[in-house]
C-alpha cells in the first residue's frame, strides 16, 4: 500500500510540470500585463518595474528561472498585493479555505449519506420525495443567492449569527459560510447515496443478508451502504479539492480571508506569479486527494486492493 | 435412485393457498395463483417448472424476501406457526437460523466486501450468540463439513478469491449453521459444471441424512429431480399442477403438462456423416493465448485457453465439444472462425486461413457463421428482426435490392418456423427461444457451409431446448451443414453430434465417436462427466 501511495506520488511529478508549463505560457498570452493599470504608468517607471521583475527578459528565461525558484520552494513576490510574496499569501489564507472547505466537506458526507440512506430506505415515499427536493434545490440554487439570503436570514433578521466578517476566526463567524459550501455538496452527495443505495439494497449480498434474519443495521449499514457508499468516495476526492482551495463567492460574500479570491484577482490583474502559485497549489490539492479517493476505496473495496 | 424416507411424517414447513401478485405499471400481474406446498422432517421436495412458473417467486414470498410492489397472500407456517406477515424482527429469529436459504446466483449471492469467514460468522453471532471468536471456530468446521481444503486459508478469502463452486459450497455452509429444519434450495447448482454439481448435490444428500433437513429444491432439472427428491410438484403458470413421489409422478405422469417436462428430455441420434464425404475444415495444432495483466509492478503472464488442438471436420458433420467452463471450447470455436488469433494451421476447403488477407477472409466468412449462446445479448434491440436478419447480406451480397432482401430475410425466418409477419417487430417482444431461432435464422440467411453453435440452447427451457434441437437438425439434413457443436451438456450433445471431443484446461483429452464417447469412456475425466450428467436410458 505505501510504495502503492510513493508510486502515485512520483508519477504526480510529470503531471505537475505539464500543467505548469501549460498555465505559464497561456497567462502570457493573455494581453497587458501586471502594471497596465487604469492610468498607464511613465515608461520610465513600467520600464523600471519590468527589469526588476525581469519581465523584459526573454520567455524562455522567463520560464526557466520560474522552475528553478520553484524547486527551490520558492513562488516569488505578488506582483498585486505588493509587499506580500505569494507564499505568505497562501500561508495566511490557506489554512482558513482549508478549514471551511473541510468542514463543509465533512457536514456534507454526513448530511447527505444519511439522506440518501433515508430516502433509498422509503424509496418512492413522502421522505424520499422531500429527500429529492432538498437536493433538487440545493443545486439549483447557486451560492450567491443561497449565501446573501442565509446572512439576511440569520444575520440580519434574526440575529444569531454574525452577517458577514471574519472575527479573527471566532466560531459564529464559520458557520454561514461552512453551510452555504455545504449546501450543494450536501444535494450531490444525497442523490448519489440514495441512487446507490436503491440499487444496493435490492442487490444479491443484501437479499442473503436478509434471508439469514440479519439485523437492520447489519443488513443496511455493514452490508448495503458498504458497498453504496463506493460512488460517493469517488466524488469526495475531487470535491474535497475544489473545496478546499476556496470559493471566491462565499469569501466575497462573508468577507472571508481566503485563497478563494486570488485565482480571479490575479488572473484579471495579470499577476503572473499568484496565478502559477494558485495552479500549483490547486494541482497539487487534485492529485493528492484522488489519490486518498484510491487509497480509501482499496480500503472498502478487497477487490481493487490487489490489481 | 431413491432417498431414504425416515419414519417421521411431521410437517415442518407448509405453504397453503399462497398467492403472489406484482403491482406494475401495467396492473397487477399474478406470478403465484393459490399454491399449497408442505414438506417434513428429512424430506425433500423439488419443485419444478420452466422459467417463468412462480417456483422461485413462491419461497421468496415464504421468506419475505419480495420487493415492496408484491403483494402476498395465504399462508406460511412453520411447525403450525403462521409466519407470513410477520413483523421482521419476529421473522429474523427463524430466518438464518430455522429457515436458510441457498439462491441460485453463487457468484453474486455473498457480499464481495467481506471475507468468507465474517459472513459465515454473522448468522451464527446473530442467532447462536456466539462471540465472533467462537463463530470463527464453528466456520472453520463448517466449511470442512462442506468440504472445502484449507478452511483457515478460505475462513480469510474474499469471494472473488473463490470459484462459483466453492462459493455455493460457502453458502450452504452459511445455511447450515445454525442446524436449520427447513433449507431451501433455489436452482443451488444451475450456474455450476456438471461435476461441481454432481457434488453438491451429494452433499445436500449426505448432510440431509446426517441432520434430518427438510429441503425444498427448487429446479428446472429433471435429472436432479430424479436423484435427490422423495416428492416433486410440478408448477406451471403460478399453479401447482402436479404434485406426488417422485417415482409415481416419473412413471405415471397425470397431467399433460408434466408429460411434456419429461418428454422434453432431448432424444434422438445424429447419423454419421458419410466416410466418402469431402474435408471441409482442417485444423492442425492450433493454440490460443491471452495477455494476463500481472499488476501494476508484475510482468504480464500469458495464459494458454487453447492448447494445440487437431481436428478435421467433414461435410455435413457435427463435432460436439464438450468440456466444463473454463476449458477453451468457445475460444476455439472462435479461432477456427478467425475471430481471436491463434498460432497453428487452419484450412478451410483447401485454403489456408492463417496468413489470408482480410478481403479474401470476409468472401469465406459467408460460408462460416456463428449462433451464441445469449439469445438475450447477441441481437441488437435497436434494429427490426427483418433488419438483424438481412445485416449479413448487405456487406455479402450488395447486390441485392431491399425487395430481395426482405424476400430472403421472410424465406429465412419460415425456415426457422417463425411467422415472416413478425419481421418488423424488435427483438425484445419475443421469448428466449424465439430469439435463438432469429440468431438461427440471421446466420442461415447467408447459406453457410459450417456453423459454430457456441451453447446454443444452454439459455432455454427444456421444452425450448429440444425445439431448437430438432430445428438445428432439420436445417442440417436439407442443406448439408457442418456443425461444430460446443456445449457443456452432455444430453444435448447425445442428440446432435455424430463425433465427440471432450476438452479440459485448452487441450483435447478424449475424442471419438458420439457412442463410444457415451457408452465407453475412456479417460476418468470424461466418465466423470458423463457420470455426472446422469444421462437417462
Amino acid at each position: 500500500m505505501l510504495k502503492y501511495a510513493l508510486n502515485r506520488l512520483l508519477a504526480a511529478i510529470p503531471t505537475l510540470f505539464v500543467i505548469i508549463t501549460a498555465a505559464f505560457f497561456l497567462i502570457r498570452l493573455a494581453p497587458g500585463g501586471p502594471f497596465n493599470l487604469d492610468r498607464p504608468l511613465e515608461p520610465k517607471v513600467m520600464e523600471n518595474l519590468n527589469r526588476i521583475y525581469h519581465l523584459d527578459a526573454p520567455l524562455w528565461q522567463q520560464y526557466l528561472g520560474y522552475l528553478g525558484n520553484l524547486l527551490r520552494g520558492d513562488f516569488g513576490p505578488s506582483f498585486v498585493y505588493r509587499d506580500f510574496s505569494v507564499a505568505q499569501l497562501f500561508s495566511s489564507g490557506l489554512p482558513i479555505s482549508v478549514q471551511l472547505g473541510g468542514s463543509a466537506l465533512v457536514l456534507a458526507l454526513l448530511i447527505g449519506t444519511t439522506l440518501g440512506t433515508l430516502a433509498a430506505l422509503r424509496h418512492n415515499r413522502p421522505v424520499d420525495l422531500g429527500a429529492v427536493t432538498v437536493a433538487t434545490l440545493g443545486i439549483t440554487i447557486p451560492p450567491f443567492v443561497v449565501a446573501p439570503l442565509l446572512s439576511l436570514v440569520f444575520g440580519v433578521w434574526l440575529g444569531w449569527l454574525p452577517a458577514g466578517g471574519w472575527g479573527d476566526g471566532a466560531f459564529a463567524y464559520k458557520i454561514l459560510p461552512i453551510v452555504t459550501l455545504a449546501l450543494p455538496q450536501v444535494a450531490v452527495v444525497t442523490r448519489l447515496t440514495r441512487a446507490a443505495m436503491i440499487e444496493a439494497l435490492s442487490s444479491h449480498p443484501v437479499r442473503t443478508a436478509r434471508a439469514y434474519g440479519l439485523r437492520w443495521w447489519t443488513v443496511v449499514v455493514t452490508h448495503a451502504l458498504r458497498s453504496a457508499i463506493l460512488p460517493v468516495v469517488s466524488y469526495a476526492g475531487p470535491a474535497a479539492a475544489a473545496l478546499m482551495t476556496g470559493s471566491i463567492v462565499v469569501e466575497t460574500i462573508f468577507g472571508v480571508p481566503g485563497v478563494g479570491r486570488y485565482f480571479v484577482q490575479a488572473a484579471l490583474n495579470r499577476d503572473y506569479t499568484l496565478v502559477m502559485g494558485t495552479v500549483v497549489v490547486i494541482a497539487c490539492f487534485v492529485i493528492l486527494f484522488n489519490l486518498v479517493v484510491d487509497l480509501i476505496y482499496a480500503l472498502i473495496d478487497p477487490r481493487v486492493r490487489y490489481g | 435412485m431413491e432417498a431414504p424416507v425416515l419414519a417421521t411424517t411431521e410437517t415442518v414447513f407448509a405453504l397453503k393457498n399462497l398467492r403472489v401478485t406484482f403491482d406494475t405499471p401495467d396492473g397487477p400481474v399474478e406470478a403465484v395463483r393459490g399454491i399449497d406446498l408442505e414438506v417434513a422432517r428429512g424430506e425433500t421436495l423439488a419443485v419444478v417448472g420452466e422459467s417463468g412458473s412462480g417456483k422461485s417467486q413462491a419461497v421468496m414470498a415464504a421468506m419475505g424476501l419480495l420487493p415492496a410492489n408484491a403483494r402476498v397472500s395465504g399462508s406460511v407456517t412453520y411447525r403450525g406457526q403462521e409466519i407470513l406477515g410477520l413483523p421482521v424482527r419476529e421473522l429474523n429469529r427463524l430466518r438464518g437460523s430455522r429457515l436458510t436459504m441457498v439462491f441460485q446466483e453463487p457468484m453474486t449471492s455473498l457480499d464481495p466486501l467481506y471475507t468468507i469467514g465474517r459472513q459465515m460468522s454473522e448468522p451464527l453471532v446473530e442467532h447462536g450468540g456466539l462471540s465472533w471468536r467462537a463463530a470463527h471456530e464453528r466456520v472453520l468446521g463448517l466449511l470442512r463439513l462442506v468440504g472445502i481444503d484449507a478452511p483457515e486459508r478460505r475462513a480469510a478469502s474474499y469471494p472473488y478469491e473463490l470459484s462459483g463452486g466453492q462459493r455455493q459450497r460457502v453458502m450452504i455452509a452459511m445455511a447450515l449453521a445454525n442446524d436449520p429444519d427447513v433449507l431451501i434450495a433455489d436452482e443451488p447448482t444451475t450456474a455450476l459444471d456438471v461435476t461441481t454439481q454432481s457434488s453438491i448435490l451429494n452433499l445436500l444428500r449426505d448432510l440431509q441424512e446426517r441432520m434430518g433437513l427438510a429441503i425444498v429444491f427448487i429446479t428446472h432439472d429433471l435429472n436432479i429431480v430424479r436423484r435427490l427428491a422423495d416428492r416433486v410438484a410440478v408448477m406451471k403458470e403460478g399453479a401447482v399442477v402436479e404434485q406426488g413421489m417422485t417415482d409415481r409422478v416419473f412413471a405415471a405422469p397425470a397431467h399433460a403438462y408434466t408429460r411434456k417436462l419429461l418428454d422434453a428430455e432431448p432424444s434422438g441420434r445424429k447419423e454419421p456423416a458419410p466416410a466418402c464425404a469431402p474435408l471441409l475444415m482442417e485444423a492442425e495444432a492450433v493454440s490460443v493465448s491471452f495477455e494476463v495483466d500481472g499488476g501494476m509492478f508484475a510482468p504480464p503472464s500469458r495464459f494458454v485457453a487453447v492448447n494445440g488442438v487437431n481436428l478435421i471436420l467433414k461435410e455435413g458433420q457435427t463435432l460436439g465439444v464438450v468440456g466444463e467452463s473454463g476449458s477453451g471450447k468457445s475460444t476455439l470455436g472462435r479461432a477456427l472462425l478467425r475471430l481471436v488469433p491463434s498460432s497453428g494451421r487452419i484450412t478451410f476447403e483447401g485454403a489456408d486461413l492463417s496468413g489470408i488477407r482480410p478481403k479474401s477472409l470476409r468472401r469465406l466468412r459467408k460460408e462460416m457463421q456463428l449462433v451464441f449462446q445469449d439469445p438475450y445479448g447477441s441481437l441488437s434491440p435497436r434494429l427490426t428482426v427483418g433488419q438483424i436478419v438481412t445485416e449479413g447480406l448487405l456487406v455479402h451480397e450488395p447486390a441485392l435490392s431491399s425487395r430481395e432482401r426482405d424476400a430472403r430475410a421472410c424465406q429465412a425466418l419460415e425456415e426457422v418456423a417463425l411467422d415472416p409477419m413478425t419481421r418488423n417487430r424488435f427483438p425484445h417482444e419475443f421469448s428466449g427461444g424465439q430469439r435463438q431461432r432469429i440468431a438461427i435464422a440471421r446466420a442461415m440467411v447467408l447459406k453457410p457451409r459450417l456453423v459454430v453453435l457456441d451453447e446454443p440452447t444452454s439459455a432455454l427451457d427444456r421444452t425450448v431446448q429440444t425445439q431448437i434441437i430438432e430445428l438445428l437438425r432439420g436445417l442440417q439434413a436439407a442443406h448439408g451443414l457442418t456443425y461444430l457443436f460446443i456445449s457443456h451438456d452432455l444430453a444435448v450433445v447425445r442428440a446432435m453430434a455424430d463425433e465427440v471431443m471432450v476438452m479440459q484446461h485448452g487441450r483435447v483429452v478424449e475424442r471419438g465417436t458420439a457412442e463410444d464417447i457415451f457408452e465407453n469412456p475412456k479417460r476418468p475425466y470424461t466418465r466423470l462427466l458423463v457420470e455426472a450428467a446422469t444421462l437417462p436410458g
